[in-house]
């Protein structure tokens, strides 16, 4: 049986993983054609080109900087004084936002902010993307983070007070260090979730400001296009990287 | 003590009213009134929105939505049962091989979403190889129905099954498959009789995982199912933005809402919560 | 080999690695004995187990069952069954559920009949439809027993089945198990680290040292009558004399010289409730220990004494 289960093993991940190598390979396509006609980065450099597309991505950049910022501090904060009490109402609300479907969220968020636009005086924009984006973060991290902290020793904080020092600076001291991998994980989470957003994102945003999902779905419902392989190309290819590498760092 | 609690509470409560809380509310409230003229809310309140559901037209959508997700989880519990298995038993590499699984969910689900789109299309890979190799002389129609949608449902969500399938398989006693090894039963039988069953949690936790975000999908059906198949995410979608019934996509995000909680508080068992 | 042998294995070697766990092994077990297979821990008994029930195949050497080789057999099909050391229940199948679990050819009323009678020879037919949490240890010990020996295997395997018991019951599930084998005749086949344990329900121990059997006899044969230091102190406390081996039980301490005696002096004893220990440097600096009854006369620390004893009870033993 090991046998079979090694060749299923093979065909599993040819599966999950060939479909992305072909959009790779066909990014160097010279052809606009789904049929191989010779090496060519003129889509790359087409991309370099897009001035309306590194807008977008620099605007998604910024987006996941921020809001993985922020939802990895409320988060982990969080997480800590679910584990210290429980907080029933909290609890729920952070299982009701990892289950409720992304596009219910999204039109919940449009229908809140056009409802509070209306005393304040504000539209949809980069702000209400960030806000909605930590929003969703929220209960990722808390996850992460409480359950790295199932594993930690209340005892060791006690000593800590013992020796001195205040709760607030027994848990920067000595629980912090303790969950730093968790909060690392958590925020390279909140970090992935972030840039890929489309659904949530599309509902919220204003009108100038697009991200990348947004730019990227906009040219696939067009169409096929090469410029959508290199895109992709590179989007899989940078975040693969940064996911080796951390895992690379967390194997240290 | 309770100070600092409170204070490290408080950032993460905002967020949540702000983010969840407020807004779910105002989807209640907003669900049982009327659409206004010009694409707002107004009242007066009512029922009718609700009641819309038992037009065939939308009974058909909430119905589909759910035989589709059911069948993209199940195809996504049979495709992931073998390879989490086989990770679970692969040793020293057992890492490598869960991060090579992992690695594609880490990327953009749009991307892979596209990258099926790319495959299947009229004038798309998979169509181009069999013409050019002679097998078919039309391109066959695979995208833009229900089965393209499946795919691409259990292609992005694939890894969500095999992670908790390869946790609970992981943390199974080995004694327990020698014994049933010792008394008598053969490796397929083992497998069934008490490597699957002692897989429940695992199975009940990569459903549930799946079986949500499937039935409330929106990109994937919007991008590989065509206006053929509408599911119940592109119907709210489309009320929120082109058809402007406000009132109408918060019921129908509402009863998205309930077919999700009735099956997660259904799998629910004691001692299985992360938060 | 002699006698009626239901189990024999010949220079059977196993290595892992570079490690050899189990060098050119040979055992007979004969039919209907409690059999035990007493070593420390790394002396490759739990290896020789598993070998025998099929979990690992030997490199070398050959495993027989009633005359025919089992050795390359996957375990399923060999008539052995064992009792694992943490039992092993099948934690979502009731008691009765576990007991039948090996049990499928017969009909349902083969089965019914089978799992009432070998749940009523370990006393837990009134807990049949209980799962295993709700068991106690000792309660899921006997279902592990039940189900392995309602296959009536010819062999019965028991890894170390008392070590995880709490040390009171131990003593009481000791017996309980002899008697069980005594009613059931199936042949038994027991690891075990604690020699104390071995001595008290074998009819036979074979004592294991780095991969080797280095004796096999009864109780009283290797207790008494070791054949190297190592099964000697292993079985007991021993005491080395000028390069004679005596037992702490066969040192006498008397004031007075004796014809084998020696000078030492007292060094500290210790009350132990139904005797005493006291520790003794000779004059060639060697130590000793002594065992004497509770109520002969007490040493102080730094009493000059002499210890004596029988010639029948030295051993003199190659190092």
């Amino acid at each position: 049986m090991k046998r079979g289960l090694a060749l299923y093993a093979v065909g599993a991940y040819a599966f999950l993983h060939v479909p992305l190598l072909i959009l790779a390979v066909f990014s160097f396509n010279a052809s606009k054609f789904t049929v191989w006609q010779g090496f060519s980065l003129q889509w790359y450099a087409a991309l370099a080109q897009d001035r309306d597309l590194i807008q977008a991505a620099a605007n998604s950049l910024i987006i996941a900087v921020v809001a993985t910022a922020l939802a990895t501090v409320c988060g982990t904060l969080a997480a800590y004084a679910l584990w210290k009490r429980a907080s029933g109402w909290i609890s729920a609300s952070l299982y009701l936002s990892l289950v409720t479907p992304e596009i219910v969220t999204g039109v919940s968020l449009l229908a809140f902010f056009q409802w509070a636009f209306r005393f304040l005086n504000l539209r949809l924009g980069m702000h209400t993307v960030i806000l909605a984006h930590v929003g969703f973060s929220l209960a990722y991290v808390v996850v992460v983070v409480l359950a790295r902290l199932r594993g930690f020793d209340p005892a060791l904080e006690e000593a800590a007070m013992d020796l001195g020092a205040t709760e607030f600076s027994a848990f920067r001291t000595v629980t912090v260090p303790y969950l730093a991998p968790a909060i690392a994980a958590a925020a390279m989470l909140a970090f992935t979730v972030s840039i890929d957003d489309y659904v949530i994102t599309s509902l919220v945003a204003g009108v100038d400001s697009q991200t990348l999902p947004m730019v990227i779905y906009a040219l696939a419902r067009r169409g096929v296009s090469p410029m959508l392989n290199a895109v992709s190309t590179i989007i899989v290819a940078g975040l693969g990287a940064l996911v080796l590498a951390s895992e690379r760092l967390r194997a240290k | 003590m309770r100070r600092l609690r409170r204070l490290f509470l408080a950032p993460g409560a905002v967020l949540l009213v702000l983010t969840l809380v407020a807004p779910l509310a105002i989807v209640c409230v907003y669900s049982l009134m009327t659409r206004g003229a010009y694409g707002g809310v107004e009242r007066p309140f009512t029922l009718e929105n609700y009641t819309r559901f038992w037009d065939p037209l939308y009974g058909a959508i909430l119905w589909r939505s759910c035989w589709i997700a059911a069948v993209a989880t199940a195809l996504c519990l049979v495709l992931a049962f073998p390879l989490a298995l086989f990770i679970a038993r692969s040793g020293s590499r057992k890492n490598l091989y869960l991060s090579l699984v992992i690695l594609p969910f880490w990327t953009s689900f749009l991307i892979r979403t596209y990258a099926w789109m790319f495959l299947l299309r009229d004038t798309g890979l998979i169509n181009t190889v069999l013409q050019a190799v002679g097998v078919i002389h039309e391109p066959l129609p695979m995208l833009y129905n229900n089965g393209a949608v499946i795919l691409g449902l259990v292609y992005g969500f694939l890894p969500f099954m095999v992670l908790p399938l390869y946790a609970t398989l992981e943390r199974m006693d080995p004694s327990l498959a020698e014994a049933s090894a010792d008394l008598g039963a053969r490796p397929l039988q083992t497998l069934w009789r008490v490597t699957l069953p002692l897989c429940a949690p695992g199975i009940r936790a990569g459903s549930i995982l799946v079986f949500v975000p499937c039935l409330g999908t929106y990109l994937t059906s919007d991008l590989l199912g065509g206006s053929k198949t509408i599911l119940i995410g592109n119907l709210v979608q489309n009320q929120f933005t082109s058809a402007r019934d406000w009132p109408f996509g918060a019921a129908a995000s509402l009863a998205l809402m309930a077919v999700a909680m009735v099956l997660l508080l259904a799998a629910r068992r004691q001692g299985e919560e992360m938060l | 080999m002699a006698g009626d042998a239901i189990l024999e294995l010949r220079g059977v070697s196993k290595r892992f690695g570079s490690h050899a766990a189990v060098t050119g092994l040979n055992l007979g077990v004969e039919r209907g004995e409690f059999f035990s297979l007493l070593g420390p821990s790394g002396c490759g008994k739990t290896t020789t187990l598993r070998m025998i029930a099929g979990f690992e195949t030997p490199d070398e050497g050959e495993i027989r069952l009633n005359g025919s080789r089992i050795e390359a057999l996957p375990p399923y099909r060999r008539s052995v069954n064992t009792v694992f050391q943490n039992y092993a229940l099948f934690p979502h199948l009731t008691v009765r559920g576990n007991v039948e679990f090996g049990l499928r050819r017969m009909g349902r009323t083969g089965v019914d009949a089978q799992v009432r009678m070998v749940l009523d020879q370990v006393q837990l037919a009134d807990k049949a439809s209980r799962m295993p949490s709700e068991l106690s240890g000792g309660e899921r010990q006997r279902v592990a027993l039940a189900r392995a020996l309602a296959l009536e295997p010819d062999v019965l395997l028991l890894d170390e089945p008392l070590s995880a018991l709490d040390p009171q019951l131990r003593k009481q599930v000791r017996t309980e198990l002899k008697d069980l084998q005594k009613r059931v005749g199936v042949t038994f086949l027991f690891i075990t680290h604690d020699q104390e344990e071995a001595l008290s329900i074998s009819d036979r121990i074979a004592v294991m040292n780095r991969g080797a059997v280095e004796q096999v006899g009864t109780p009283e044969e290797v207790y008494r009558r070791p054949k190297t230091r190592f099964v000697a102190s292993f079985l007991g406390a021993m005491n080395w004399i000028g390069g004679v081996g005596l037992r702490p039980e066969a040192l006498r301490i008397s004031r007075e010289v004796d014809a084998r005696s020696r000078r030492g002096v007292v060094a500290g004893s210790v009350f132990l409730g139904s005797m005493v220990h006291v520790e003794m440097r000779l004059e060639n600096g060697e130590t000793c220990t002594a065992q004497i009854p509770h109520d002969a006369a007490m040493f102080r620390t730094g009493e000059s004494v002499h210890v004596c004893w029988n010639e029948a009870d030295e051993l003199r033993l190659p190092e």
